[in-house]
């Protein structure tokens, strides 16, 4: 397998709110390989949105990282200073947030987008050097070099979310973090988007975290698939394996709630119960309350994030799982 | 009774328009030799739905479906065009008249949060219908709240009835939603993307609960969508939209196993397969929906069409029949 760019080692994000603390990411661990397009799943609330944005150590305030370790090349980036904190983000490691309209200045024109993400990194490229990089990326973008002139609301909803893209790729980062990018895309431009995202991948062989509650969409595209609920990831796998055999009750459940096109399904899954409690989680599995088949030691102990054959994870006590040792702090 | 009206038509338009004005500009003010653009939002769009039947109306944003959903329930006044509701023309009534129709026809939007007072109880939402319309007693109303809030799951009612919006989940809340619009028992209900701002288990939910209430109220739904997945999973028929028109309209397995229009073949190609093994190796096609101000001429599709020939341009080509209840508007069918 290729080498890991990305550890993720046993992290947990905490919110101090009014009525309690609430755990948006507990005990996560995973691995981004070079050139692989890694999709996080999940509902809203199970803490996919935080994760990927603590791997910039972006987390909103007042959230912060209570434990865990994130290992961009070996180094920690918890353990990064300012100046190494901000030629991370950007040059290495790149996010694309999913309202492009909210994401660009309507009184800038799209090239004084690209320079001033440019100046950020490489002041010494003159304007011209920008302007050729910036409408070099563009064409491979699909989109006319002469657009740079324009202003963001003179182009298309996809462009401007291609333009976002188009920002994140400046620097060639190794790392694309991108956020429910298609959730404001109709279904047309989405399926053109993953295209050029595949496309992307091959040209630039960036690794790319694709976070989104469509799980089809993901099923387009990831190479691998992790899926969280309440804060963990249950399950993670190959998308292949995730789809074709899940293991873990959630994942399957929310495959099932998907209506297929391809399938003439007569019905669809439901999940019983209320969404997790944030703030004061079951002991046990964070989905015991809510799984057909839960057992007595479900609700007691938490399962470990445990392997099942290589590259093949499952939390569930379903499958031997062994206890992560309780919701020690 | 209900056997015999079981097939007949509930609603029918005909030739439905509704047109925007674009607002003036400053520019026009001073130029106001400049002539009055409009949007042409639903453009000459006819379609019958059956008593009992779910009529899908799907298309991307800008296509129309949430304003031909608007005018047939007449939140919107239609520019021109008919609308038959159970036999009665209802495009030209006054408010009085809607008063009583709205009893009979009911409509749910996307977002159950902005569609609930924050600051009035659950039940007291649910029923609020019932006061308004004036069909029941105090005591009537509750227990007619309570009983319909149990069967779209709002268990335990009791507890729930005295519950603030912001106290509940986003599928309760949209469960409320639907309660308040079933109460008064109407017979048709306009469904505007219900389900699209909610957590995949909660869509799964909601469309479930729409198809159980559909058949045990004797409900007709006109059922609007951007997710053609969706529309296969719970619609009897099925109409595309794009640019104000419908570009095709059948029964649903006519649609979704034998697409004529090319639109229709673009949209069905594009939509994401929860499969990795069934990943789409086409490209998608080019372009997007083009503005409703200044639209192509003649076939409103041509543009991005991969079959697209000089006539396109020229005329808009009409709703022909390809089958029995299959229509599709392509001058190559």
């Amino acid at each position: 397998m290729a080498e890991a760019i990305l550890e993720v080692k046993d992290l947990s994000i905490d919110y101090p709110i009014a009525i309690g603390t609430v755990r948006a990411v507990r005990g996560v661990s995973f691995s981004l390989y070079e050139g692989e397009v890694l999709g996080l799943v999940g509902e809203s609330g199970c803490g996919k949105s935080t994760l990927g944005l603590s791997i910039l150590r972006l987390q909103r305030p007042p959230g912060r990282v209570v434990q865990g370790k994130l290992l961009f090349h070996g180094r920690d980036i918890l353990q990064m200073n300012n100046g190494e904190l901000r030629r991370l983000r950007g040059a290495d490691i790149a996010m694309v947030f999913q309202n492009p309209l909210t994401s660009l200045d309507p009184l800038e024109r799209i090239r004084d987008h690209f320079l001033e993400a440019l100046a950020v990194h490489e002041p010494s490229f003159s304007r011209q050097q920008g302007l050729r990089r910036a409408g070099d990326i563009l064409e491979r973008l699909g989109i006319e070099r002469q657009r740079l002139g324009e202003y963001p609301h003179q182009l298309s909803g996809g462009m401007r979310q291609r333009i976002m893209i188009g920002l994140g790729l400046i620097h060639e980062p190794e790392i694309l973090i991108a956020d429910e990018p298609t959730t404001s895309l109709d279904v047309i431009v989405e399926a053109g988007f993953i295209d050029l995202l595949k496309s992307l991948k091959e040209q630039y062989n960036i690794s790319l975290i694709l976070i989104s509650h469509n799980l089809a969409m993901v099923a387009e595209i990831a190479d691998r698939i992790a899926v969280m609920y309440r804060g963990m990831i249950v399950e993670i796998g190959s998308a292949v394996q995730i789809f074709a055999e899940p293991l873990h009750p959630y994942t399957q459940r929310l495959i099932d709630c998907v209506p297929n096109i391809d399938v003439d399904s007569e019905h669809l899954a439901t999940l019983p119960g209320s969404p997790p409690d944030l703030v004061s989680p079951p002991p046990g599995c964070p989905f015991s309350p809510r799984c057909s088949r839960v057992m007595e030691i479900c609700g007691r102990e938490p399962p470990a994030l445990t392997e099942r054959g290589i590259g093949r994870a499952v939390a569930c006590w379903l499958y031997d799982g062994k206890s992560s040792g309780g919701n020690s702090p | 009774m209900m056997e015999d009206r079981a097939h007949e038509e509930l609603v029918r338009v005909e030739h439905l328009a509704k047109r925007f004005p674009v607002q003036k500009g400053l520019l026009d003010l001073v130029f106001s030799g400049r002539e009055q653009q409009w949007v042409h939002a639903v453009d000459d769009v006819s379609f019958t739905i059956r008593r009992g039947e779910v009529l899908g109306l799907a298309g991307e944003s800008g296509s129309g479906k949430s304003t031909t959903g608007r005018l047939l329930v007449r939140l919107l006044d239609p520019s021109s065009g008919r609308i038959l509701f159970d036999g009665e023309e209802i495009a030209r009534k006054g408010q009085e008249e809607l008063r009583r129709l709205r009893v009979r026809m009911q409509v749910v939007f996307q977002d159950p949060d902005s569609s609930l007072s924050p600051r009035m109880r659950v039940g007291e939402a649910v029923a609020h219908p019932l006061k308004i319309h004036g069909m029941a007693t105090d005591r009537g109303v509750r227990e007619a709240a309570l009983s319909l809030m149990e069967r779209v799951g709002l268990t335990p009612a009791e507890f729930l009835y005295r519950k603030y919006p912001h106290q509940l989940s986003g599928g309760r809340t949209q469960r409320v939603v639907l309660a308040r619009a079933l109460i008064t028992n109407p017979e048709f209900l306009v469904a505007d993307e219900p389900i699209a701002m909610a957590d995949v288990s909660v869509r799964a939910m909601i469309l479930e609960l729409l198809r159980k209430l559909k058949d045990e109220l004797n409900l007709t739904y006109l059922f609007i969508t951007h997710d053609l997945a969706t529309a296969k999973y719970l619609c009897d028929r099925v109409a595309i939209m794009y640019l104000g028109r419908i570009v095709e309209i059948g029964a649903r397995d006519q649609l979704f196993r034998s697409p004529h229009h090319p639109y229709t073949k673009a949209l069905l190609q594009a939509v994401p397969v929860p499969d990795p093994t069934k990943r789409r190796t086409d490209p998608v096609t080019k372009g997007e929906i083009p503005s409703a101000i200044t639209p192509p001429p003649g076939c409103h599709f041509h543009p991005r069409c991969p079959f697209a020939i000089a006539q396109c341009r020229q005329a808009r080509p009409p709703l022909k029949e390809i089958e029995a209840g299959h229509l599709s508007a392509c001058i190559l069918d």
